[in-house]
C-alpha cells in the first residue's frame, strides 16, 4: 500500500460556514407507508445541520392527530406495485380487501422497520422535535375535522395557515409527499 | 491512504480526514480532533458521547447513528446537537476517530 504524506492537516469540512440551507415536507396521507418517506428524509436533513419544517394536511393530519397516530396502517389495496418483502412474486391487490389483511400487512410493514431499529412513527415524531424540527398544522384540515390545538400531539408548534405556510417556507426547498 | 500530522503525531486518514485506523487514537489527539473542528473545549459530556461511540464501534464494527447513541448510549438527541452543532454524528464520529456512521436514521 503507498502512503502519502500530507503537507498540511486534512480536516472534514463540516460545512459550517455554508450559507443556510432549509427543507420543507408537506405530510397529506395518513397510511402507514406514506408517513415514513417524510421523517427519514426530515431526520437526515436535520442530521446535516439543515432548517427542517413539516406542514402536516389533509390525511396527513393523522400523523400528528393523538387519536390516530398510534394507529396508522398499510392496506395493499391500491398498490399495483404490491409484493411480499424479500420476495419478486407478485401479490394480486385485491388480496387487501379480504378481511384482516390490512392488519395483517401493517403488522409485517411496523415489523421491517422496526428490524432496522426505526422507531415507530410517534417516537419519530418526538425524535423530530428534539433534533430541531419544526411542525406545522394545517388550519384548514383542523376546522375540517373538527380538532383543536390539544387533539395534536405536544409537538406540533402551532397551527398556520396556507399563507403562513409559505412564510415559514421562504427559502426553502418543499417537498411533497 | 493518507498520513497526516495531528497534535504532532501521524495518523492516517481517508479523502476527507476522518481516521481510518482505531489504534491511533487517544484522549490527547480527541482534543485535537475536536479544536480542528470548532469544538474548543471537550467537556466530560463530549468525552462520554465519545467513549461509548467508541466501545459501540468495537462491539457493532459500525459507527452508531444519533438513534443508536440515544437509546443505548442513553445521551439524549438535543444534548449530542448541543455538544456537537448542527452534524452530530459526522462530528462526533471525526472526534472519536471512527468513520462516518452510515444508517439513515
Amino acid at each position: 500500500m503507498t502512503t502519502v504524506e500530507a503537507a498540511t492537516p486534512i480536516v472534514p469540512d463540516f460545512g459550517d460556514d455554508a450559507a443556510d440551507r432549509k427543507i420543507a415536507f408537506i405530510c397529506s396521507k395518513g397510511n402507514l407507508d406514506m408517513a415514513y418517506p417524510a421523517l427519514i428524509m426530515a431526520s437526515g436533513a436535520l442530521g446535516e445541520g439543515v432548517e427542517t419544517h413539516i406542514f402536516f394536511t389533509f390525511w396527513g393530519m393523522d400523523m400528528i392527530n393523538k387519536d390516530t397516530v398510534d394507529n396508522l396502517q398499510f392496506t395493499m389495496l391500491g398498490n399495483t406495485a404490491m409484493h411480499m418483502p424479500g420476495s419478486e412474486k407478485h401479490l394480486p391487490q385485491g388480496l387487501g380487501g379480504l378481511p384482516g389483511m390490512t392488519g395483517f400487512a401493517t403488522r409485517m410493514l411496523k415489523k421491517q422497520i422496526a428490524d432496522l431499529d426505526v422507531p415507530e412513527v410517534p417516537e419519530f415524531l418526538t425524535m423530530l422535535h428534539d433534533m430541531g424540527a419544526h411542525l406545522w398544522a394545517c388550519q384548514m384540515s383542523v376546522d375540517m375535522m373538527g380538532l383543536d390545538k390539544d387533539d395534536l400531539i405536544d409537538e406540533v408548534e402551532d397551527i398556520i395557515n396556507v399563507s403562513e405556510f409559505i412564510e415559514v417556507s421562504d427559502g426553502a426547498q418543499i417537498i411533497f409527499v | 491512504m493518507t498520513v497526516t500530522a495531528i497534535a504532532s503525531k501521524e495518523v492516517h486518514v481517508d479523502d476527507e480526514g476522518f481516521l481510518t485506523e482505531y489504534d491511533e487514537w487517544d484522549e490527547k489527539l480527541a482534543v485535537e480532533l475536536a479544536r480542528n473542528i470548532g469544538i474548543d473545549e471537550m467537556t466530560d459530556a463530549h468525552r462520554a458521547t465519545i467513549n461509548f461511540l467508541r466501545s459501540d464501534y468495537a462491539e457493532q464494527g459500525t459507527t452508531a447513528t444519533l438513534r443508536r447513541v440515544s437509546t443505548v448510549g442513553q445521551i439524549p438527541t438535543k444534548q449530542l446537537f448541543a455538544l456537537f452543532p448542527k452534524k452530530p454524528a459526522k462530528k462526533m464520529a471525526y472526534v472519536a476517530g471512527l468513520p462516518k456512521p452510515v444508517g439513515c436514521v
